[in-house]
């Protein structure tokens, strides 16, 4: 197989596409659609100060790695789950990563280890309030990303979510029609509130394999292992699916979420009616005054009863 | 060939020589979800592999905080409804 651009020896095909690339033209296709996503979502400018959200996995440090080698200013925050050996690793790629790459452009590296916060890890964390444990990491995640972009002055905050977790997540939603989350699955979301910061997904328009083999062509260190408390969750069942179907037809998970996002455009500017919304129901929380619809907001919800329950 | 696989961590002998698609067809795995890496090298599906090569099969799939499908009846942070990382 040979590259479509210069043929040369390709390193991967890419059947949506209809395309192949060797590791020069592949890595100008992945930089290429990240500057289409941050161009047709208004996502951020040179000038802006952007804050990743790395985890250690191929998503997030592609994503910064992208960033960091197109220019833009951007900083990380790693987030210590302290899931005993799995969070040691991985924070040792992302701290590895950090100053092998992310140093020579100037860029800085956060830290926020949830035992030191709140007395134990996310384990234990989701024990003591009795709720799973995705679902108290992911409040945890979406709370400290937040304060620490709002705190440190960042004007927009980017994850690394790929193509196979935005259609994963809207074949979820549609499964259970929890049509409330629809509105949030667009990849620009705006700061509607006071304490709520800008949320951007660049990676939008890339597969979660072309984001791995770009990971092993430029040599990113990243964490292979699944994290031990993600086993068997609904959202890789939704991937395993939707990856059989991609095989057997390909384009169909860009055909799913594209067709939806443009549906989404030509049913109401989103970003006017999120923002809508959300000043209608959001005000600030009683105990740190991040947006919330609550009078207290569910993290200090969350570490309330995490604190009665470890002290009684 | 030796080749080495991922979830859970294991090595299997496969007779060569072999495609790469024909290699993932026989352990029934899906194209989409994996990378096949000879030596340093990532390879297309049409690469012949050979007796004596070091092949690993990475697979790509992560991820599995979206906690709008996990936990639907919570009452969660309005932040953002996705996880923050992948």
């Amino acid at each position: 197989m040979n590259c479509t651009k210069c043929k040369t020896k390709a390193v991967i095909g890419l059947p949506r596409h209809n395309a192949a690339f060797c590791k020069g033209c592949f890595n100008g296709f992945v930089h290429d659609q990240v500057a289409r996503a941050i161009k047709s979502e208004w996502m951020f400018g040179k000038e802006e100060r952007i804050l990743v959200a790395v985890s250690g996995g191929k998503d997030s440090l592609a994503l910064w790695d992208i960033l960091l080698k197109m220019g833009y200013r951007a900083d990380a925050l790693y987030v210590d789950l302290g899931i005993g050996t799995y969070s040691e690793q991985s924070h040792a790629k992302v701290t590895k990563f950090a100053e092998a790459v992310a140093t020579s452009h100037g860029a800085k590296l956060h830290l926020h280890t949830v035992e030191q916060e709140a007395g134990a890890g996310i384990k234990e964390l989701a024990q003591l309030i009795h709720r799973p444990t995705c679902s108290t990491c992911g409040t945890i995640k979406r709370y400290q990303f937040n304060r620490v972009a709002i705190e440190q002055q960042y004007d927009v905050m980017a994850t690394g979510h790929n193509l196979d977790d935005e259609a994963a997540r809207l074949l979820g939603n549609v499964l259970h029609w929890q049509e409330e989350y629809l509105d949030k699955q667009g990849p620009s979301l705006p700061a509607s509130v006071a304490g709520f910061a800008k949320k951007v997904k660049p990676l939008f328009r890339l597969s979660e394999r072309e984001l791995a083999a770009y990971a092993v062509l430029n040599r990113i260190d990243y964490i292979v292992e699944e994290c031990p408390m993600a086993k068997g969750s609904k959202m890789l069942q939704y991937k395993e699916v939707l990856n059989r179907l991609e095989t057997e037809s390909p384009g169909t998970k860009q055909t799913f979420y594209w067709g939806f996002l443009d549906k989404q455009r030509k049913k109401q500017p989103m970003a006017t009616t999120m923002t809508e919304k959300d000043r209608a129901v959001l005000h600030p929380c009683a105990s740190c005054s991040q947006p919330t619809t609550a009078e207290v907001c569910s993290y200090c919800k969350m570490m309330a009863r995490a604190k009665a329950h470890s002290t009684s | 060939m030796q080749v080495q696989l991922s979830h859970p961590a294991r090595t299997v002998e496969v007779k060569g020589p072999k495609k790469v698609k024909d290699l993932l067809r026989e352990l029934n795995l899906v194209v989409e979800a994996h990378l096949v890496i000879k030596g340093d090298d990532l390879v297309t599906e049409d690469e012949m592999l050979y007796e004596g090569d070091q092949i690993e099969i990475r697979p790509v799939i992560s991820g599995g905080s979206q906690a709008e499908v996990e936990a639907k009846a919570e009452q969660k942070h309005p932040t953002d409804s996705s996880s923050t990382l992948t």
